[in-house]
């Protein structure tokens, strides 16, 4: 039998006594904690079914708070992802250009947007929409959440593309030269649609990235996605604070976990395919993406 | 037109930017090398809660931890953290937020570089007779720490970037300056902008540069 990881042997009798005793010190600990925890809850009194039961009993607070909450929040993200595609793809490519000229600029565009936090470019973005132009107040912190998350995103994409294509094996480009195509052709036809595949996973990943900014928007703009509903309802129904962050939390979680999910299927997928050049972009490993 | 650089305080708003940047940083390092043994411990049940600790945490938005610390622990279950003024407690509020949530991307770069270090290393620990614990403190997290060094910087950059959302809870940093001053200031919007995003670009881009040439050297050549 193999071990179950190099760092450590198949334990034996003693090892597995020790092991024993372990697992129960840490169930301790944690039920010592799980009953700090609760007995705060009890004693803030934040655990009675007068706050919770709503959830569950009530469709109002689902009707008139979670779901369009969490609509604006879908609205928002699926409208940056679908806009940042094309303008990441572009500078991607841009950035790949064989002129110096279009190269550093592209970069510098891209590389900029990156280092620039999400937050500060959405207080820039409503308040250039407030000044400049006659948006709708109703609209404007949705065009400028929006707007951030594309510019923010805009550039991450632009580095998944570029490592989309760079990740395609040499012998596309040259197959590709050797009858005749031009660069743009190459791009175009040979490269782009199989790098758009290999970089599908590391997409639906950034959706995730990009549902956790639009809870910004809520914060700070007064976007009204699904995180701004936690104040309107723990104020109609009794001040259930913790009840409220928990449930909010929790949609958060099953939403991302199903993005990620996703991700990994679809990763699974075009591993298998066999039209695709079998490669795959992870999502950036580089922590830039996140937040 | 500049009159805004001299009228506000923006060197102090930045500064409060690196206190709550180090001050995260220090934690998540901690709490996360603490998560990433549990998640290659031979105990079942530490395992079990690494995993879900980084999987759950990390799906939350950043911004909802924070406004949790600071409405839920704070306000909602007094909890203050030691600190007797309210610009004290949310800025500890929001380290401890900064913490909780950055550990989990730390952990995982941990990870994964304990996958880099040869299986042989760790079996020859082992032949040595050295167990768990001395396997990964003296043997595997040295190597690991090395050739992760490229993955934290970019967690320390994202750090740097995310502290602006300590904002939300009104701890003076950089971006509720900001926030302040593009209102006040409506006719050079631009400028404050800009100005901002070059502090940012000014903290983010010597941090990458030199860690980067750090790792370059540390890296564990094989």
């Amino acid at each position: 039998m193999s071990a179950p990881s190099v760092l450590y042997d198949v334990p034996g009798p003693k090892a597995k006594t020790r092991n024993a005793v372990y697992t129960v010190l840490f169930l301790l600990a944690l039920a010592g904690v799980g009953w700090w925890i609760i007995a705060t809850l009890a004693e803030k009194d934040q655990l009675t079914w007068q706050k919770w039961g709503p959830f569950f009993t009530e469709g109002q607070v689902w009707t008139t708070f979670i779901f369009p909450g969490l609509l604006n929040t879908l609205i928002a993200a699926g409208l940056a992802i679908v806009i940042a595609l094309p303008i990441g793809s572009l500078f991607g490519i841009l950035r790949l250009s064989d002129h110096v000229w279009i190269r550093v600029p592209a970069g510098t565009v891209v590389e900029f947007f990156r280092a620039v936090p999400v937050l500060i470019l959405m207080f820039f973005a409503n308040e250039f929409y407030s000044e400049y132009t006659d948006v709708d107040s109703d609209y404007r912190p949705l065009l400028a959440v929006v707007t951030a998350l594309v510019l923010y995103n805009g550039a991450v994409l632009a580095e998944v593309v570029r490592a989309g294509i760079q990740s395609l094996p040499t012998g596309q480009t040259e197959a590709a030269k050797a009858i005749g195509m031009r660069k743009t052709q190459t791009m175009t036809n040979v490269l782009l649609p199989q790098a758009v595949t290999a970089m599908l996973p590391a997409i639906v990943s950034q959706l995730v990235v990009i549902v956790k900014d639009t809870a910004l928007g809520g914060a700070a703009l007064g976007f009204s996605d699904l995180f701004s509903q936690i104040r309107p309802i723990s104020n109609n129904y009794f001040a259930n604070t913790i009840a409220t962050l928990t449930i909010v939390a929790v949609i958060y979680i099953l939403l991302n976990n199903l993005l990620t999910a996703a991700a990994g299927w679809l990763e699974k997928w075009s591993r298998q395919r066999k039209t695709s050049s079998g490669t795959v972009v992870k999502p950036l490993d580089d922590g830039n993406n996140e937040l | 037109m500049f009159d805004f650089l001299t009228e506000y305080d923006i060197l102090g708003a930045f500064w409060v930017t690196v206190q709550l940047t180090v001050y995260s940083a220090i934690g998540s390092l901690l709490w996360g090398t603490i998560l990433a043994g549990m998640r290659v411990s031979p105990v079942p049940i530490m395992r079990a809660f690494g995993g879900a600790y980084v999987n759950i945490v990390r799906s939350i938005p950043l911004t909802l931890v924070i406004i949790s610390m600071s409405l839920g622990l704070n306000q909602t279950l007094g909890a203050a953290l030691g600190g007797d003024v309210l610009t004290t407690i949310n800025f500890r509020l929001a380290v401890l937020g900064f913490v909780l949530y950055t550990s989990t991307f730390v952990c995982e770069s941990l990870r994964s570089g304990i996958n880099t270090v040869p299986v042989g290393q760790a079996e020859a620990a082992r032949a040595l007779g050295l167990n768990f614990g001395q396997v990964l403190r003296m043997i595997v997290l040295p190597q690991a720490f090395r050739s992760v060094i490229g993955p934290l910087t970019s967690v320390l950059i994202a750090l740097t970037k995310n502290t602006t959302v300590a904002s939300t809870i009104g701890v003076a940093e950089a971006s509720l300056l900001m926030s302040e001053m593009i209102e006040n200031e409506s006719d050079v919007i631009g400028l404050v902008f800009m100005t901002f995003a070059m502090g940012f670009v000014i903290l983010t881009l010597p941090i990458g540069l030199l860690l980067g040439r750090v790792a370059k050297k540390a890296t564990v050549k094989r």
